[in-house]
């Protein structure tokens, strides 16, 4: 990609019909937090295809790896030791690199380092719960961390969130700002969750499903998790001699 | 039988739920020690920053008029001189001294967000005429199953916003002043509204 110029097309159309509707009653909160009037439709600008790139520079030795990151010195987080994996794409299949990955988590026992957290689980003293990374040239990143804990939330009188990581992922331009959540394969959690079934296709549930990667394991360490972030495509550059202005 | 198109769908959306300050604004939210800052949190101006200094401020106001203290505001604009600073900016080059993005969570106690920065310049649509000056926000939050965009444009600009090739498209007229941050000094007032009579104008971009 080092070698690439930048790309200036617009991107595929987001699909509406793929992602949640803003308006998903079984999940409550939704309810007034959903605009009801049609989006307008914008074909990206300029101030829609660009973004801001983030450096190296702004990531510490340990962002990447949250069992130690927040822990006392010679201590680490309790848990299911894990190590998430994976690369940043674009709808074409194009690993998109210098990509900044953002994840946060709840602890083993379902617990979030949060002051408005009142679940009874208690808090790891080792662990704060979020990391950050950016991708490589191949748009590969990579974590470690402990498996999150599913927990209870007020929205029906027993409703339990599946064990989840949520991400938040920047691509190249600002139209491809996507913040998701990561599931784990084999929960049976996943399916009977009113914030997964807000979304209304069974095959982009799936595709938020990490599979568990035996071949990536560390052996006598840690187990591994294979998660691929898709993120939109770029419309190819068929006219090169278009008047600037785009 | 055609070839396949062998294309990936996008991942969905999720939202970013009641504790998107843990990942995204750590120290904001009582986690120390792990970043020496919040990304994105500090003023968008340095000494050197080239243009007009201004803060924006404004809430997010849910469908009953109750202000969310748990969203988060990013937002991405123009240099003074109409230039991104990205590499998918091909006409020329930044403000070195001007980043261009910015991220706020809502005040914890008020919902107030707040961001210093400097008016951007005009950037060309695509067909070569120019958007007036506006700022792009992305809102995400508790309740929000996919992240909201919209633009703020300023009030001082009335020839350019009559102008623009996006706002003299918008069919219900009585809708732009949505889109519109209201200018007194250097400061400038954007309150968004998810849903409701004034609900602001969201795009599909």
């Amino acid at each position: 990609m080092k070698n690439m110029p930048p790309e200036t097309t617009p991107f595929f159309a987001r699909d509406r019909a793929w992602h949640p509707p803003a308006f998903t009653p079984g999940y409550k909160t939704s309810v007034l937090r959903s605009p009801q009037r049609a989006l307008i439709s914008l074909e990206g600008t300029k101030s829609e295809i660009t973004g801001p790139v983030f450096g190296h520079n702004i990531l510490g030795e340990f962002d990447n790896d949250l069992i130690v990151n927040y822990a006392k010195p010679g201590e680490m987080a309790i848990g299911e030791r894990i190590l998430v994996h994976g690369r940043v794409l674009d709808e074409r299949g194009v690993g998109i690199p210098g990509a900044l990955v953002e994840f946060w988590q709840a602890n083993a026992g379902g617990r979030y380092r949060h002051k408005k957290e009142t679940y009874l689980a208690p808090l790891d003293p080792n662990f704060g719960g979020f990391g950050r990374a950016i991708t490589d040239e191949n748009g590969g990143y990579f974590f470690k961390t402990i498996k999150p804990g599913p927990y209870p939330w007020p929205n029906g009188v027993n409703d339990w969130r599946p064990a989840h990581i949520h991400f938040s992922v920047f691509g190249h331009g600002f139209a491809q700002r996507l913040i998701t959540q990561m599931y784990f394969e084999g929960d049976p959690m996943v399916w009977i969750c009113p914030i997964v079934k807000t979304i209304p296709d069974e095959n982009a549930i799936k595709g938020l499903i990490a599979a568990l990667d035996m071949q990536n394991t560390i052996p006598h360490d840690m187990r591994a998790y294979k998660f691929d972030i898709i993120l939109r495509g770029r419309r190819s550059t068929f006219f090169e001699n278009r008047k600037e202005g785009n | 039988m055609v070839q396949p198109l062998t294309y990936f769908k996008e991942s969905a959306s999720q939202t970013a739920g009641p504790y998107v300050h843990i990942g995204c604004t750590p120290n904001f939210s009582g986690i120390t020690g792990v970043y020496p800052e919040d990304l994105g949190s500090g003023s968008l101006v340095n000494d050197k920053t080239r243009g007009e200094r201004i803060t924006i401020r404004g809430f997010v106001y849910d469908g009953v008029g109750t202000p969310l203290k748990d969203a988060l505001i990013e937002i991405w604009q123009a240099d003074a001189d109409g230039f991104y600073n990205s590499p998918s900016e091909t006409r020329g080059k930044g403000d070195p001294n001007f980043f261009g993005w910015a991220r706020q969570p809502g005040d914890m106690a008020t919902g107030e967000f707040a961001f210093e920065t400097i008016k951007p310049g005009k950037v060309p649509f695509r067909d070569g005429r120019l958007m007036a000056p506006h700022v792009n926000f992305w809102i995400v939050a508790r309740g929000i199953n996919l992240g909201l965009n919209t633009r703020m444009y300023f009030s001082d600009e009335e020839e350019a916003n009559a102008a623009d090739p996006i706002l003299s498209r918008i069919e219900h007229r009585v809708r732009v002043p949505t889109l519109i941050g209201k200018r007194d000094g250097a400061v400038v007032t954007f309150n968004i509204y998810l849903q409701g009579e004034n609900e602001t104008i969201f795009f599909d971009i």
